[in-house]
This record gives C-alpha cells, structure tokens and sequence, in this order.
C-alpha cells in the first residue's frame, strides 16, 4: 500500500500543474500527496489538476488534503480541478457533497481546458 | 481460498468470530481494511459493498488512532447469516479529552468525516468514547 506522486507542468496551457497520483491515499499515505501540494502552492502554482485515475482508494484524510488544498489555492484565486472515472471514488465525493466543490472530469484535457 | 458461504443455502445460523490486534499506527490501517473485507467476502455482499466497508472499517480506525488511547488497535468481526459487525477499539484514555464525532458532515476536519462517511456507508453505527477507550460498532447487512 503506497502511493506514487508525479507533477508536471502542461504544454500549452499557461500555469496548470498536474499532479499525477497512483496507489492508495490514506491515513499512512497522504501525507506524501500534501507535502506535494502544498509545495506546488507555496511556489506559486494555483491552477492545479489532480489526476486520480490511478487511485484505487481514498480516505477522508486523503479528502481532506484535497481541500485543503483547493481552500489554499482560493485564496489566490486558483482552483483544483480532478480527474476521476472511478465510479467508487466518485462515489465518495458524492457522499460528502466534495462533488459540488471540485470540479470533477473525465480526463485530464477535459480538466485543462476548463481552467 | 474457500468458497463464499451462503448461510441461505447451508441453513447455519452460527456466528463466525474473528479478531485481529494491530499497533494504533496509520501503516496499519491498510490491514485493518483489507482483513474485514477479505471476511466480509466470506457472504454474498456485491463488490460495492466491501468496498464500502472497507473505506468505513479505515475511517473507525483513524477515529481511534486519532481520538486517542494507549493501547493498540483491536478489531473484532462476526459473521452472521445476513450481516457483518464489526467492532474496532482502542482501550485507553482519550488523547483528546470530551472529543465526539460530529453528527454531520459539515465538519471537513478529519474525525468529522471519516465518521459521516461510516454512517453513511453503513447500516448501523454504535461510537462511544471514554476514559476506558474508544469504540466504534459497524454493522452492514446483506441487501441493504
């Protein structure tokens, strides 16, 4: 059970940082992911597009770094766009009405694009 | 790996009793999870429901590694003809003194949703937290 964090910086669309996740996020992993987040944010990265079609698996804190996240980027006017298709973890963000917050696509030039 | 046991068919209505004690560590949470669901699967439940109970047995657990304790992790599961109970404890005084779980899931804070979404994923829910320990009762039915 771990997770792998990759960013990358998109051709062609000024500013937009993704993050790519693959594993598990939870109470022992993630850790990992908010360090990343937040250092994209504290080096002046606010459009970010968090990539969790290789997450099998995500807990509330593994939520609840995603909003912190998207609460920091705000404060910049920023955003957090997601790519998921997981319909288990979409699911969750259903559940906890985090659906309404993030904006949740199919794929990641769905989710560029809308930035 | 056996066969799910489908006490519709073998008419048993005895109850199976599994316990597992692990350290109260975030690495450990992962085998809490995956031990309930490879129990759970032991019924009929659909693939969606493990998975609900899986994510609710992780969120019981950061609940008693965070409300506190000083004792370990221990997770009791009994199996019955049409249900799965769970019950997770970790005995000890409370690291955080009068912490309860929020009725809702306006609260974004850890404790908060992690126990909202056990509610909302599971049939019944019993939490109590004391100065003896803190435990929480997850029960998921078949069908439901």
């Amino acid at each position: 059970m771990d997770i792998k964090v990759d960013v990358r910086q998109t051709d062609g669309t000024h500013g937009v940082s993704v993050v790519d996740l693959n594993g598990e996020i939870d109470v022992y992993t993630s850790p990992k992911v908010k360090e990343t987040i937040t250092e994209l944010i504290d080096k002046g990265h606010y459009a970010l597009v968090i990539n969790l079609e290789n997450v099998r698996y995500i807990d509330s804190t593994g939520l609840g770094v995603l909003i912190g996240g998207l609460k920091r980027v705000r404060e910049h006017s920023g955003t957090v766009h997601l790519v998921c298709t997981n319909p288990q973890i979409k699911k969750i963000f259903d559940i906890t009405g985090l659906a309404k917050i993030f904006g949740i696509f199919d794929s990641e030039q769905a989710a560029c694009a809308s930035l | 790996m056996r066969q799910p046991v489908s006490h519709a068919q073998s008419g048993s209505n005895q109850t199976r009793r599994v316990e597992l004690h692990i350290p109260a560590e975030p690495e450990w949470v992962g085998v809490a999870r995956l031990t309930a669901a490879g129990i759970a699967s032991r019924l009929d439940f659909s693939i969606e429901d493990l998975e609900d109970l899986k994510l609710a047995v992780a969120e019981a657990c950061n609940c008693c590694i965070q409300n506190g304790g000083d004792g370990d992790l221990s997770m009791a599961c009994e199996l019955q003809s049409d249900r799965i109970t769970i019950a997770v404890e970790r005995r000890g005084a409370l690291s955080k003194p009068g912490a309860r779980p929020p009725a809702s899931g306006d609260d974004a804070e850890l404790g908060g949703l992690g126990v909202f979404l056990i509610r909302a994923l599971m049939d019944d829910v019993v939490y109590s937290s004391d100065q003896t320990g803190t435990r929480l009762t997850l029960i998921k039915r078949l069908g439901k």
